[in-house]
């Protein structure tokens, strides 16, 4: 009995030719996108979201154009951090238009999509949703970089969840690992699961741009940030004390 | 995917692709030789990881839309999540050439959730404009269900 490459017959589902049209979608409506950065952490509760939409408001007030793409589906935090009252998303044939948000951030965000206070859910068949839901939270991150209309941006923004699959999605659907920036907290606790997720990076590929340090100058002790940048021979870019000033941020933007 | 008719030797060719609106999903095959037709049936759980990828089994029958996957399978997005640019499609009759909706596919497509209507709505336009059809009515809109597989919408 032949096997399947033996049959030359193209495939009339032709499905890896319509992965490969979704991935030139991604493409080209990434065309205008300087910079695509990653915010990833590894551990959850570090204030990845609140450092990306700082970051993104010092861009935008010094006048790039900047977009935030909030890809924690389940836990999106980014349209309140950046001031974005709910209105509706404008459609056109190919394209729908992102949230505008404070000091003229452009975001997409699950939260600004779902019912207030409802968690993302899926139709479908829930006794086995662990098989599916994966993959349609691949798609519907696919589709925030590939529908939205990101326009000309000098960055572009990725907010990642807490671990790494968010990550590896998005090295898949890119097509090349994206840069980095890493945020951590000071306590020995987050460097652990810092430094995992790190490597993973830097295993995938992805250049890693530097280090954020948050929560610095409270109660939280330790040294993670300098570790982690001694061991990946990359800067610390910004320690952002409790009640960052705008000036704080601007700094991190001059040194991105 | 292939399949293969062993008797023959023959690479089986795709026949149609039906969505009996159960979760489930059916797509046929016919060997050019001996004319023998089999039917993948795929359970739900097949046919939600399919659709999960955000492609379909037989090749897409309409463009994709903007979207597409987030609005067909999200299950708790706002009403108001979608502002359809302007003026939408089919509404107005006579305009730009685009259909006109009768009174009972208005009702129809009125009960299709809002967070996906104004996508459901487009296909339905684009379908009755390239077929020349001045006039989208139920019986239309049945039509194009059976002829792009909307039946998940």
């Amino acid at each position: 009995m032949r096997t399947y490459h033996q049959l030359t017959d193209p495939d009339r589902s032709g499905l890896a030719d319509q992965i490969g049209a979704q991935r030139k979608r991604v493409a080209e409506r990434l065309a205008g996108v300087r910079r695509i950065v990653a915010v990833m952490s590894g551990k959850g509760g570090v204030g990845k979201s609140y450092v990306t939409a700082n970051l993104a408001r010092a861009l935008g007030r010094a006048g790039k154009p900047v977009g935030v793409l909030d890809a924690d589906l389940n836990g999106p935090t980014i349209p309140r951090l950046l001031d974005v009252s709910h209105a509706p998303h404008t459609t056109h044939d190919q394209s729908v238009d992102p949230a505008l948000g404070a000091d003229g951030v452009k975001c997409v965000s699950m939260a600004l999509l779902l019912e207030d206070g409802a968690p993302l859910a899926f139709k479908g068949p829930s006794a086995e949703s662990f098989v599916w839901r994966g993959a349609m939270e691949a798609s519907a991150l696919r589709e925030f970089l590939g529908d939205i209309a990101w326009g000309d941006l000098d960055m572009l923004l990725l907010d990642l969840p807490p671990g790494m699959q968010r990550y590896i999605e998005l090295c898949d659907i890119l097509g090349n690992p994206p840069p980095v920036l890493t945020v951590t907290i000071p306590t020995p606790e987050s460097g652990d699961a810092v430094r995992r997720a790190m490597r993973a990076a830097v295993e995938r590929g992805s250049q890693l741009l530097g280090i954020v340090e948050n929560m610095v100058g409270g109660e939280l002790k330790g040294s993670a940030g300098d570790e982690l940048a001694r061991e990946y021979a990359t800067p610390v870019l910004a320690r952002i004390p409790w009640h960052a000033k705008p000036e704080t941020w601007n700094r991190l933007v001059a040194r991105l | 995917m292939k399949f293969l008719c062993v008797e023959c030797d023959q690479q089986m060719a795709f026949g149609e692709r039906q969505l009996p609106g159960d979760g489930t999903l059916a797509a046929t095959f016919k060997c050019p030789q001996c004319g023998r037709v089999v039917a993948m049936l795929t359970n739900p759980m097949e046919t939600q990881l399919v659709s999960s990828l955000g492609v379909e089994i037989g090749g897409r029958t309409v463009p994709a839309q903007p979207l597409e996957t987030v609005r067909k399978m999200v299950a708790t997005g706002r009403d108001d999540a979608f502002d359809e640019g302007g003026e939408p499609r089919g509404h107005a009759a006579g305009h730009n050439g685009a259909p006109t909706w009768s009174a009972d596919a208005q009702e129809r497509l009125s009960r299709v959730p809002s967070f996906v209507r104004g996508m459901v709505k487009k296909i339905y336009g684009d379908y009755a404009k390239e077929r020349g059809i001045t006039e989208i009515t139920p019986a239309v809109m049945d039509t194009a269900r059976a002829e792009l597989g909307l039946e998940g919408m």
